[in-house]
């Protein structure tokens, strides 16, 4: 495995192993994406080739845009995946803090209670929320959506970030309290940038699920104004389900803003899951 | 690292400050409603109204063979779900980290990004897009195995009781191994060199390097990995419904607790929903998952401690 | 605006009529519905219709999928968050929903006169004395075929069983078809298009539902398993690998060419005529031996319902009466071939596969399917568990008598009348 790096024999078997993963995991995104530009017939006649001036059109395209504004709907998913995710950082990092940094009593009945959110699917409360939100005349705004995904994110969030901090050395905080520091401002100075890595982590398990859920979409915001892409898209494989152009075409532009959102953060995204960690 | 706190300050309003955001919207929009969800199994539904009977739920759930034959049935399904996680996406996980933390290897950032991809996809797009690959009728499946000259192998695996959940899966593996090898990936960039260059001047390298250095430093990695994809798996639902639908077919192969759940929860066509049974079933997996989680933390993640620095 | 403001605004626009009329405030009623297939026609045909006619009143169409309806439903009933209309699947479900005060009761609206007993029954209480749904539409089961195919082949449509299978074995030994398109992955394929489709000729269409709900009929019985041994016979001649071939399969097997007779319900008329590049043609589910009556699935599949719940009950009555008033049975009835007015209004239609279908109305005798109707009240759900056990015999995993045994233990352990 790693003595690749000695051997050119080894590191050919390595980029073959990678390559070979690299085209399982592309395959049916690639298949998606190419089959949603050929016509009906081409598409069941040979699946697998590519679109040529004989089999190209984009009849799949027309109905699903006639249908709906992706564009809107893209923007939904936006603001409240990033809105969520901010929330879910702040508060879970700050609450993190005050668990792994202070004795005090109850601290880890605190802690448990925070986390038994992991392990019972939040959908199981749904009804309950939903007359919340009517009671709160939150139905149908961005903001319950935003609500529920923050308590959503938060158990992990915790979980993750105080195994983190309490190996944030004790020396540089008491450093810093001898200064004079407040503890808002280790809390925010010291501690923060150094468990990025760890806020990295937590941003991509939290980021996923928010911005893929159905459910509360469903339930919550269903209206034109609040839906976001993934319920768009639930919507139109719903609607043409015998329709294939149309389906591979709402798919197709269900994984392209994610994927070209993606390769514009993977960098950014990697560099604070490895940051810390590079030698 | 309570070192610092022994004189006992009269309050310390700045705990309940960086506490109170997290608490309060926790327990208000999360909490709370799965309280009042939970409180409901111990309660059923009289002419409109909701009245105590104890464990009659659980009692129908556990002593009522079709109920239980279901709930076993379900939970079996979970179990093989979970160990083909285990089996197949920490290994996976793991090859491709152990591949790619290699410092010389070209092109890395591109695999990293390309096998990352598929996490970032919806249940929605996974499934959907693997239920057309599989499909018989469009036949992809059993083109690219003709390719290979091995059209023979080709099954309906999805309608086929002994392979539709394994295939599930799987297909959930090719959707969440990004995760495993990313995290992997970071523990092994933060073995310091100077432990890797002691090792080989120990005379251990390659593979024996890898297996009794690296191997060892990455298991609390590993145990968080597995207690993530343990919960997730117990919880899993969006894939299975969105690909074999509520009733989880070919007749219940596929069937796990989050389907089983809601099913009898919201009910399904003319099966009306059971909100009091529902909530007996989630009542159940919140006890086992908890009981997952407990084993991990007490048992193994403190044994895990030892080789960390 | 309180109450009596509302009314002056009112007095004024119908006095400043119809320049003001945008000025009124207009009521927005919004229809919950499973019907998502359905969407630009009511888009751009059945409300623009109702709108025409009734200034004022403005309304959307909202379905959600299907497989989501009842549980995204419940949810919003719960909260009082459902919309105003609701549409109404039949029996219990909806019968639940009234019973809990969700559904308001319509029976006093003028136009249910349009109605006749077994329209309502599906919509009403047990005794008959509240309805709850208008009833829209109901659909038939029978065998849609490729004309093109049976042409080259020299194929004519089947009456009996016999004929039947000989056709599909000559389909079969012709080889360039697939003779029937039909899967097992999506389960309720092989009940409804399968088992329920071809089982009144067995059963005895009413005759048998109702000796089954009186108890004096068996799931075990002759007339019960056997549908389930001509739906094992099935097998045979579907696609390669049919045990993982979901619906939308089976539809594009179809409307590709590549299938030459599909096990259908009516309401696959409207998406074949958009899809399908030839000509078409139906039979009714083949009789035993040539001259018995012939029964067919003629099941009351969709009604519309108001929520009790409603902020604007006046026009959301108003709509219902509209829907069931002859212009809007016409109407639905022609921009959704394959879903047949219930109406006793006589409902012309243009579409020849739609009329095929409603001509056997005339010859043979209708029912409905049989698991609907009081029988999936308790649980193990009838229902859900035929969808289960009929793709389990066309996949050969049960046996057709294994089957029918599995539907009678689960019926007998709740339903009193089976427990003799």
């Amino acid at each position: 495995m790693s003595t690749a790096r000695h051997s050119p024999a080894h590191s050919i078997a390595a980029h073959a192993i990678l390559i070979a993963y690299t085209v399982i995991a592309l395959f049916p995104v690639v298949v998606i994406v190419i089959n949603a530009f050929k016509s009906r017939k081409a598409i069941f006649r040979a699946p697998l080739s590519l679109p040529d001036a004989d089999s190209f059109s984009l009849i799949g395209f027309e109905t699903v845009l006639k249908q709906g504004d992706f564009l809107l709907y893209f923007q939904n998913s936006l603001i409240v995946t990033i809105v969520s995710l901010f929330l879910v950082l702040l508060f879970g990092a700050m609450a993190a803090f005050a668990l792994s940094e202070y004795r005090f009593r109850g601290n880890t009945l605190m802690g448990l209670y925070l986390a038994l959110g992991i392990m019972i699917p939040i959908r199981l409360g749904t009804v309950a929320i939903l007359q919340m939100m009517v009671a709160s005349n939150l139905v149908n705004t961005r903001t319950a959506l935003i609500l529920v995904y923050t308590a959503q994110g938060l158990p992990l969030a915790v979980f993750i970030l105080s195994e983190f901090m309490r190996q944030v050395s004790d020396d540089l905080k008491n450093a810093g309290r001898i200064d004079g520091l407040s503890e808002y401002r280790i809390f925010f100075r010291l501690v923060l940038p150094l468990v990025r890595p760890a806020m990295a982590t937590v941003a991509v398990f939290t980021m996923i699920p928010i911005w893929n859920d159905l459910w509360f979409p469903l339930i919550l915001a269903p209206a034109e104004e609040t839906k976001t892409v993934t319920l768009g898209a639930q919507v139109f494989i719903g609607q043409f389900v015998t329709n294939w152009n149309a389906v591979l075409a709402a798919l197709s532009l269900a994984i392209l803003p994610v994927l070209i959102l993606y390769l514009i953060f993977s960098r950014q995204l990697i560099r604070g899951i490895t940051s810390g960690a590079v030698k | 690292m309570a070192a610092e706190q022994p004189k006992r300050p009269a309050i310390r309003w700045h705990i309940a400050v960086f506490l109170a955001p997290a608490v309060l919207v926790y327990t208000a929009v999360m909490i709370l409603p799965l309280f009042n969800t939970l409180k409901l199994s111990l309660y059923t539904d009289v002419a409109n109204s909701q009245v105590f009977i104890g464990l009659d739920n659980f009692r129908l759930l556990f002593g009522d063979p079709r109920w239980a034959g279901q709930f076993w049935n379900a939970l079996g399904n979970n179990v093989w779900f979970f160990v083909i996680h285990m089996l197949v996406q920490n290994p996976i996980g793991i090859l491709l980290a152990a591949l790619l933390s290699n410092p010389r290897l070209r092109m890395r950032a591109f695999y990293r990004t390309a096998i990352f991809i598929p996490t970032i996809l919806s249940f929605v797009i996974a499934g959907f897009a693997w239920k057309l690959i599989l499909s018989p009728l469009w036949g992809v499946a059993p083109n690219l195995l003709d390719l290979v000259g091995l059209k023979s192998l080709f099954q309906p695996w999805l309608g086929k009781e002994a392979y539709a959940l394994t295939t599930l899966a799987l297909i959930s593996v090719w959707q969440f191994v990004g995760i495993p090898m990313m995290l992997i990936y970071a523990a092994l960039l933060s073995i310091p060199d100077e432990l890797l260059e002691a090792a080989e001047c120990d005379g251990v390298t390659g593979m024996a390097q890898f297996w009794k250095i690296k191997l060892p430093l990455v298991l609390p990695a590993i145990g968080i990995i597995s207690i993530l994809t343990f919960v997730g798996n117990f919880n899993a639902f969006d894939l299975i419904y969105s690909t074999q639908g509520a009733l989880a077919g070919p007749d219940f192969s596929t069937d796990i607790l989050g389907t089983f759940l809601y099913r009898t929860f919201f009910g399904f066509q003319l099966q009306l929903g059971d909100p009091n049974l529902g909530a007996a079933i989630a009542t159940a997996m919140f006890a086992i998952i908890l009981i997952g989680v407990s084993i991990y933390l007490f048992g193994i993640q403190r044994r895990l401690r030892r080789y960390q620095f | 605006m309180t109450f009596k403001h509302m009314k002056l605004a009112l007095l004024a626009a119908t006095m400043l009529a119809p320049a003001s009329a945008a000025l009124a405030q207009d009521v927005t009623l919004t229809i919950e519905s499973w019907r998502n297939d359905d969407l630009t026609i009511w888009q751009e045909k059945l409300i623009p219709a109702f709108e025409a006619a009734h200034p004022g009143i403005k309304v959307k169409f909202t379905p959600s999928a299907p497989t989501e309806y009842n549980a995204v439903l419940n949810s919003k009933l719960e909260a009082g968050t459902a919309g105003d209309l609701i549409t109404c699947r039949p029996f219990d479900a909806s019968l639940s929903l009234y019973e809990k005060g969700q559904l308001a009761a319509i029976q006093d609206l003028e136009n249910m006169k349009n109605f006749g007993d077994v329209a309502t029954a599906a919509w009403s209480t047990d005794d008959g004395s509240a309805t709850f749904c208008v009833p829209m539409a109901s659909v038939i089961h029978g065998f849609i075929y490729n004309a093109e195919v049976f042409e080259e082949l020299g194929l004519t449509p089947p009456k009996t069983n016999d004929e039947f299978f000989a056709l599909l074995d000559k389909i079969k030994e012709d080889g360039t078809y697939v003779p029937m398109a039909m899967g097992a992955k999506d389960q309720w394929e092989a009940a409804t298009m399968g088992y329920t489709n071809i089982g009144p000729n067995y059963w005895k269409g009413e005759e048998g539902r109702l000796a089954l709900i009186k108890g004096e009929q068996k799931l075990t019985d002759e007339p019960w398993v056997e549908p389930f041994r001509q739906l094992a016979r099935w097998k045979d001649y579907l696609g390669d690998g049919y045990e993982a071939q979901a619906y939308p399969d089976s539809q594009n097997l179809f409307t590709l060419g590549r299938a030459a007779i599909f096990p259908a319900g009516s309401w696959e008329i409207s998406i074949f005529n958009e899809q399908a590049d030839f000509e078409m043609g139906a039979f009714a589910p083949p009789v035993q031996n040539a001259g018995d009556e012939c029964y067919i699935s003629d099941h009351t599949d969709i009604g519309i319902g108001m929520n009790a719940k409603s902020a604007n009950p006046e026009a959301a009555r108003t709509f219902l009466n509209w829907v069931g008033s002859a212009e809007f049975a016409t109407l639905y009835a022609n921009s959704l071939p394959g879903f047949f007015s219930l109406s006793n209004e006589t409902v012309e239609m243009e579409d020849p596969l739609a009329k095929e279908f409603v001509s056997w109305r005339e010859s043979c005798k209708s029912t409905i399917r049989p698991a609907h109707q009081i029988l999936s009240r308790g649980t193990p759900n009838l229902w859900n568990e035929m969808w289960n056990v009929s793709a389990n015999v066309l996949r050969g995993a049960q046996t057709p008598e294994e089957g029918a045994a599995t539907l009678q233990k689960g019926l007998a352990s709740w339903y009193e009348p089976q427990q003799k």
